[in-house]
């Protein structure tokens, strides 16, 4: 089995990670306090983006892939934004 | 004669790796079909939505938003001490990580056995006489936190698979391909969630 | 230049490792073993389902009851869609082709995850299997079309969940295969393979495998929210309990339109193998089929609406999905083109193989041209739902997939079997399935024109003359499919002995013994060139 030189994530940058998703939670619930109306839905997913970003960035290593690794997730992701925003082409303008 | 062959056992790490990835944009884009029809009825049914998600309890929703990305946190440690040989913190972080899932499933099921008590479900009675929106939010609830929690429950299967391997040595600093990717999948049923908690627990 | 001698392994076919006889293919995890596996499963259910699809045409030659009652011909061409959907098309050319040559085309021993390659193949056949058992139990026979519409997929007494389930486990096979073949193109390309040396047929393998690992899971959960729909009354499809019927049209062509990609695409890449072997000359412009493969890859997804242009969708989201729907078609036109150049100037062999792809261009165009006229707003009104639409998805499937996969078989089959089949038969069976298969589909477009419906058991009497040329079309096509397969069966069990490279072709699988030895390679290549390169390059050996 061949040796990479594979990074390896340290524990105390695995725990301030948590930390700052720890906060971004906290944030989230106490902004359901105020009343935004329509653009809470916005700020909630503002919000989980950022962890999703930071739970795939670092929990999942992906800052430490190859460049075709991230291309793939972002394509991903994109491709799939785009399918929701086309299916809003028919229901918000019925 | 030994000819190199693909048929040994070993798979190269990157490759195992990458199917791993490819495996986890699957199961986005099949808990993505559901997210979709959520956004959807979110846009038709605003109001409704609010209502039905005053409905769930959004303490134990932050409860297990905590559980799962500290979960996360120790299932990435535990491959951090694999990799640096230390065996015994590894299967202390993996025993942990399953746990905090259990912990996870615990809450789930005293949820959902909560909302069963008021007839709360999908078919009942006193759903059909909810207001459309609403009905539909807790079929959403249901079918995502189900499907959701179908995952959490092969999480755990991979995560005790990985104990036993790490404890037999099949497992080691040299060749971490499983837990590696027992991990990622791991992560992915908490960044489901990290979708999921706010959308259903916290448009209120 | 030959890349492995035959004393140094035995063949595939002789092979005998971990398992003895039966075992030794049924718990294989060569990639060229699975391939035969799967081809062999396809033969068989192609021709169950296409002999469904005869007793359709017996019964639709004259109005009225002929020999089946309504219920039963809604069950036959409910079933006839779900067989030839997901089991043959959609998985069809890459589990047979893409197993067996993908790796030997880009210089590798196997595919990236053996194992889970069988397993694909085990899903594959429960799949189908329960597809087929799913005729015959309880509530009998689904009715619903294999497009499942709510409501009545909901509402129907029929077998439905099984028939659900059978697509879900497919579509699940597809998945796997698909990672698998992604995971092998990136990872396990001979040395100096960069990605624009690949051949063709793989790049193609490659466009198809994204759409097979990103849009079926799509379909997977919109079938399972149709049994939520049944089972638990859920109300997402439901316009009583706030739901929406038009939302599972959308779920399920988000999967089903870039589907119909995963069965062309492969088919385009087989097509564009045999196009510069047959004309001894580089494909023209692989840089352009390249790019097309991956533009349709792409567009595909954004055009599945043209599917419901009646269903009630918004009129920007109607004119949206026709604009795509012709921007779609121009990296198929330009693929056209480049085969037509390839062509051009070479030195042609009309073999079986090379007949095929030509007719498969010839209908491939018309099922694409009359797509256009299905994909404008306002020939849609007249055409949706009606026998037009039958005859064009037929030219397009069928003439463009089915035609290249017989197209790959004759090119392909010396090299599996190591013997060649009859080339005198081959032709005539060719002269049946082209005559058959134009006699089966035209008229459908003109009586489909002049308001032939669709899925209908009766119709009124100014068709019956249209439907009586297609069912004599069906019956020809019949016996040109059964002759086309005796001879390429004949030819595989003692057809004389075939050469390495009975073609003359460029690409690694002509630079390995027929059939090819159980690793493949003795030793893997070394790439140092761009592919399709003839004249002095060529080898005779």
């Amino acid at each position: 089995m061949k040796h990479e030189e594979k990074h390896i994530s340290s524990y105390s940058s695995l725990a301030i990670i948590l930390v700052v998703l720890l906060s971004l939670t906290a944030v989230s619930v106490w902004v359901t306090g105020f009343h935004f109306g329509s653009l809470a839905v916005v700020i909630a997913l503002v919000i989980a983006s950022i962890k999703v970003r930071t739970v795939i960035t670092y929990f999942m290593h992906l800052k430490f892939e190859s460049r075709i690794m991230k291309l793939m997730v972002t394509g991903v992701f994109g491709l799939y934004a785009l399918v929701i925003i086309i299916t809003f082409v028919d229901y918000y303008f019925r | 004669m030994s000819v190199p062959t693909n048929h040994e056992e070993h798979i190269d790490s990157e490759t195992g790796k990458l199917g791993m990835w490819i495996f986890l944009f699957t199961e986005l884009w099949l808990f993505g079909g559901l997210f979709l029809v959520y956004a959807i009825f979110r846009a038709k049914y605003s109001a409704d939505f609010h209502t039905g998600a005053a409905e769930l309890n959004a303490f134990i929703g932050t409860v297990n938003t905590v559980v799962l990305l500290v979960s996360s946190m120790t299932v990435a440690m535990a491959l951090t001490a694999v990799q640096k040989g230390d065996r015994r913190l590894a299967l202390f972080l993996v025993f942990l990580t399953l746990v905090l899932a259990a912990v996870f499933m615990v809450n789930k099921y005293f949820e959902w056995a909560h909302k069963f008590e008021y007839n709360l479900f999908p078919g009942s009675e006193v759903l059909k006489n909810l207001p459309r929106g609403e009905l539909l939010f807790f079929g959403l609830y249901y079918m995502m936190t189900g499907l959701h929690a179908l995952h959490v429950i092969i999480g755990m299967i991979l995560l005790s698979v990985n104990i036993v391997k790490i404890r037999s040595g099949a497992v080691n600093s040299e060749r971490y391909l499983m837990l590696e990717n027992s991990a990622l999948y791991w992560h992915l049923v908490d960044l489901i969630w990290i979708f999921l908690f706010p959308l259903l627990y916290l448009i209120t | 230049m030959s890349l492995s001698g035959s004393e140094k392994q035995v063949s595939y076919l002789e092979y005998q490792g971990k398992h003895k006889g039966i075992w030794g293919w049924l718990l294989s995890t060569d990639h060229k073993r699975i391939g035969l596996l799967y081809l062999y499963a396809v033969i068989v259910f192609f021709f169950v389902a296409a002999f469904l699809g005869l007793l359709m045409r017996i019964e639709l030659i004259a109005p009225g009851r002929t020999i089946m009652g309504p219920q039963t011909y809604n069950g036959l061409f409910t079933i006839h869609g779900i067989i030839m959907v997901f089991v043959i098309v959609i998985p069809g050319l890459a589990a047979v082709f893409g197993n067996f040559f993908l790796p030997i085309l880009i210089g590798a021993r196997d595919v990236a995850f053996p194992k889970l390659n069988l397993f694909s193949w085990y899903l594959y056949m429960t799949g189908a299997i329960l597809g087929v058992l799913s005729q015959f139990i309880g509530g009998g026979a689904p009715d619903t079309g294999w497009t499942f519409y709510v409501p009545y997929s909901v509402e129907s007494s029929t077998n439905v969940i099984w028939a659900l389930t059978a697509a879900f486990i497919l579509g699940f096979s597809s998945i796997l295969t698909g990672l698998n073949f992604i995971v092998t193109i990136h990872r396990m390309r001979a040395p100096g393979m960069k990605w624009m040396r690949m051949p063709l047929f793989p790049w193609a393998l490659y466009a198809t495998a994204w759409i097979q690992v990103l849009a079926t899971p799509i379909v997977g959960i919109t079938l399972l929210m149709v049994i939520a729909e049944r089972v638990l009354n859920i109300g997402f499809f439901d316009p009583a309990l706030g739901g929406d019927p038009v939302l599972f049209q959308h779920l399920f062509w988000i999967y089903s339109h870039p589907a119909v990609y995963i069965m062309i695409l492969p088919a385009m890449g087989v097509v564009t193998e045999i196009f510069p072997t047959f004309s001894q000359k580089p494909v023209f412009g692989y840089g352009a089929i390249v790019l097309s493969s991956l533009a349709i890859a792409f567009v595909g997804y954004f055009v599945w609406g043209h599917h419901m242009f009646t269903s009630g969708m918004s009129y920007n989201a109607r004119w949206f999905f026709s604009f795509l729907t012709f921007i779609v078609a121009i990296p198929s036109a330009i693929k056209v083109f480049n085969w037509i150049s390839t062509m051009y100037g070479g030195s042609i062999d009309m073999k079986p193989p090379l007949l095929y792809a030509i007719s498969f261009i010839f209908l491939f165009m018309i099922g694409g041209f009359t797509g256009l006229v299905l994909g404008s707003l306002a020939t849609n009104v007249q055409t949706h739902d009606t026998a037009f639409v039958v005859a064009h998805f037929h030219y397009i499937i069928f003439g463009g997939m089915g035609f290249a996969f017989f197209a790959g078989i004759h090119y392909w089959l010396p090299k599996m079997y190591g013997r060649m089949y009859n080339n005198k038969v081959a032709n005539i069976a060719w002269v049946l399935n082209f005559t058959g298969f134009n006699l089966l589909y035209f008229p459908l477009f003109i009586i489909g024109l002049q308001g032939m419906p669709r899925r209908s058991y009766d119709y009124l009497p100014q068709f019956e003359s249209g439907h009586v040329l297609s069912t004599v079309g069906a019956f020809i096509l019949i016996s040109g499919l059964i002759l086309m397969v005796y001879n390429l069966v004949a030819g595989a069990r003692r057809g004389p002995v075939a050469p390495a490279n009975p073609w003359k072709g460029v690409t690694l699988e002509w630079q390995i013994p027929s059939p090819p030895p159980h690793e493949n390679f003795d030793e893997i290549p070394e790439i140092t060139s761009k592919p399709y390169l003839f004249g002095s390059n060529t080898d005779t050996k």
